[in-house]
């Protein structure tokens, strides 16, 4: 059997590439470790001196705001140099190819590649080819794999409801065009959450996703009914064009998430969105901005997620 | 070999340290044979500000070679590090280094007045100019073994010695 292409030749965490195929424990390593450096982020001094010396290369081949960002402000925290590169008007619109990119760039000598890119699988392809001494961190990959997007959403859900193995977890909305839901399944899976739904028009929802061990739900209150877990999914707004979708409208009036479906979620639920979200069309406002939401402080437990992703990988 | 008694070390290290105890005496423990270790003092000692504790992983000397191994635990400062007069507890005083990544730490969250160091057993093999001011017994440890504090379920704390798997 070939070795995972994430693991190392002793079983440890060589590179983030995906959730799907990582051990259990390497899932509470991570875990266990992001607590830790959540408690550095609440320090006066929020740094620590672990990556002195390292080079971390933001290469974004696609558009991101806050996953980039929270990447360089990790990398930063744990005193590595950042280097961020918009790879969307640079080289590539120049014709280099990927791996001529990333040639050049270990060339400069990097460390941490954290990698987002339009191509499912292109982290991979990087992952293959780098030196033994250099680490790729998938920071989303097509609609294949978010995986640090999973971990913040593993590590948000265990804050708040401290143990997996009772939970009830709803993912709402585009499940097809989520790498985030894949993500955020694969985790949940193996650290034994009991029930994962998934809820959805059948336009958005992949064939066979009922193989992941997710059961399908087409109606959003009989799918929220005791959720004690209920992740909103972005609409991605290109998908209206295609004829998945009538309109923004139509889709609000029956997934979007408002008190009123809210209600038959446990009265403790939480509600996640890995962001940015579209108010109005997967969520209403009233819950956005609601005693339920969790949603800004996923983004700052993403930071203390990322630290651990980095600071496991490096040292591996 | 016979080993010394952690209690009774322990109870040796109250007595040492009660003395010294003042209203800006505050306590940090580094896990997890001095947590336990300042758990017990911090409890006996009654001191008025509440126990931290430590986990130095992110400050270690020896990260490129050896990576983060094992889980670390979250570092827990309850209580304001500027001008106090702090009491820093590990189990057993070998190179130092872990002393030095500690202070380091420390550092992190604000200036102390002092820092003293307190152990249970000085084991020699300083790497660093680092020394303790309270040690409850210095042990001699044959190459290749390892001193540490266990704790058993009954809360006891013994010493044991054990083959070093870094050796």
């Amino acid at each position: 059997m070939p070795r995972n292409p994430q693991l190392n030749e002793n079983g440890e965490l060589q590179h983030l590439l995906s959730i799907e195929g990582l051990p259990r424990e390497i899932l509470l390593q991570i875990l266990d470790t992001a607590e830790s450096f959540a408690g550095v982020t609440e320090r006066e001094v929020k740094k620590v001196p672990l990556l002195r010396g390292k080079s971390v290369f933001n290469l974004f081949f696609e558009p991101s705001t806050r996953t980039r960002t929270t990447f360089e402000i990790a990398a930063k925290r744990l005193s590595a140099d950042v280097i961020n590169l918009n790879i969307a008007i640079s080289s590539a619109t120049k014709g280099e190819s990927l791996l001529d990119t990333v040639a050049n760039l270990s060339a400069m000598q990097a460390d941490i590649f954290v990698v987002r890119h339009a191509s499912s699988g292109a982290p991979f392809l990087i992952a293959r080819h780098v030196k033994p001494h250099e680490h790729v961190v998938n920071a989303g990959d097509g609609r294949h794999a978010h995986p640090t997007q999973g971990l913040l959403d593993l590590f948000t859900i265990r804050h708040y409801k401290k143990d997996f193995t009772k939970l009830t977890v709803a993912i709402v909305g585009d499940v097809l065009h989520s790498r985030v839901a894949r993500s955020l399944i694969h985790g949940l899976t193996t650290l034994g959450a009991p029930e994962v739904r998934v809820i959805g028009p059948q336009t958005l929802m992949p064939a066979g996703v009922e193989a992941l061990g997710v059961k399908v739900f087409h109606d959003m209150k009989a799918g929220l009914k005791d959720a004690d877990v209920v992740v909103m999914l972005r609409l991605q707004n290109e998908r209206m064009r295609g004829a998945l979708l009538p309109s923004a409208q139509e889709f609000f009036k029956h997934y979007g998430l408002t008190l009123d479906k809210l209600a038959v979620a446990r009265r403790d639920a939480i509600v996640m969105h890995p962001g940015p979200m579209n108010r109005g069309v997967e969520i209403d406002s009233n819950v956005a901005d609601g005693p339920h939401s969790v949603i800004l402080p996923q983004v700052t437990f993403g930071i203390a997620v990322r630290m651990a992703v980095m600071s496991i990988v490096a040292g591996n | 070999m016979k080993l010394p008694e952690a209690e009774a070390l322990c109870q040796q290290l109250v007595r040492e340290l009660k003395p010294r105890v003042g209203p800006k005496t505050a306590m940090v423990g580094l896990h997890t044979g001095g947590a336990w270790l300042a758990e017990r003092l911090h409890k006996e000692l009654a001191i008025k500000a509440p126990l931290g504790l430590m986990d130095i992983a992110f400050y270690r000397d020896d990260y490129a070679a050896r990576g983060l191994k094992h889980d670390p635990k979250r570092t827990t400062i309850p209580f304001d590090v500027n001008g106090a007069e702090l009491l820093l507890v590990d189990d057993v005083l070998f190179s130092g280094r872990t002393i030095r990544a500690a202070m380091n730490e420390l550092f992190d969250y604000g200036r102390p007045a002092s820092i003293s160091l307190v152990v249970l057993a000085d084991r020699g093999g300083r790497q660093l100019p680092i020394c303790a001011q309270h040690v409850g017994a210095k042990v001699e440890v044959p190459d290749g073994q390892r001193l540490r504090l266990k704790r058993e379920t009954s809360g006891k704390l013994v010493l044991v010695l054990e083959a070093d798997r870094a050796a």
